[in-house]
């Protein structure tokens, strides 16, 4: 995370400083807000590995509390909807997934949803 | 830490800010802590291959720089949920400036959830847009 923290150009203590973090009211060091599109969620069956073969639309995440430093985590992913449009090339595709951060205890802690865009040129390179 | 408690009204102007311009080593460290390894992000030819003018940045590089004038609200409270549209190309050398304004106040008891419409531009267009719910916390004493 210090690297990702480094990358994005974000030096907050919050995430790098053990001891400010420890004396905060987080009592210990957080995770930037992006940082969960970094972990491991599973393989959706055809969807291939993030970035490649569409066009990330749109990202969006929620917390239910702050993301800790050193937890531990199940993550799940599932793809939530599908729909096309029109676009000026033939048909655009929307798909939709929501990726699932957990405690070990089951309980939630982030909620990410995001939107990957598959254009005509796109499809035509998968079902070659 | 120096920065005191903000309040906020609907209608204030975050302070924007301007990175510093993207740069192809800024892209490969990314690349390796978030491991998303496209080469459109990194290799000349593979953006090329893709129709791109050049390599672009990852868009959740972009997605992060809209949260960092955040940071520095950290000790108060911190970002609940980030909702981002991606919406342009950010290229080498792309200086982005990121700001917003406040869109909604929801006090809860001593809580505060403040919403943000922010954006990212690259000094030609918006290359993303969306908002940041920036929950402000009790006061804490350690």
């Amino acid at each position: 995370m210090k690297k990702f923290a480094e990358a994005i150009g974000d030096p907050s203590p919050f995430y790098l400083d053990e001891g400010v973090a420890k004396a905060s009211r987080y009592g210990g060091l957080i995770a930037p807000p992006t940082f969960p599109r970094t972990f491991e969620y599973g393989e959706v069956e055809g969807l291939g590995p993030p970035g490649q073969g569409y066009i990330h639309g749109e990202h969006r995440i929620r917390y239910e509390r702050p993301l800790f430093v050193g937890e531990e985590l199940s993550c799940y992913a599932q793809v939530t909807d599908y729909y096309e449009k029109e676009g000026r090339e033939g048909p655009l595709g929307f798909l939709i997934s929501e990726r699932v951060g957990e405690s070990p205890e089951g309980e939630r802690i982030f909620t990410m949803l995001d939107t990957a865009v598959i254009t005509p040129a796109m499809r035509e390179s998968r079902e070659s | 830490m120096s920065f005191t408690k903000p309040t906020w009204n609907v209608g204030d102007e975050l302070e924007s800010c301007t990175l510093p311009p993207v740069t192809r080593l800024q892209l490969i460290k990314y690349a390796g802590a978030s491991g998303d390894y496209n080469p459109i992000h990194t290799v000349d030819e593979a953006a090329e291959e893709a129709g791109l003018e050049g390599v672009i940045a990852h868009g959740m590089l972009t997605a992060a720089a809209m949260g960092l004038p955040f940071s520095s609200y950290l000790e108060h409270g911190y970002v609940r949920g980030l909702e981002v549209r991606f919406s342009g190309m950010v290229y080498l050398g792309d200086e982005i400036t990121v700001g917003g304004r406040v869109s909604e106040r929801e006090e809860s008891g001593e809580r505060c959830t403040y919403t943000f419409e922010v954006y990212a531009n690259n000094g030609k267009n918006t290359v993303a847009s969306g908002t940041v719910d920036f929950l402000v916390l009790e006061d804490f004493s350690s």
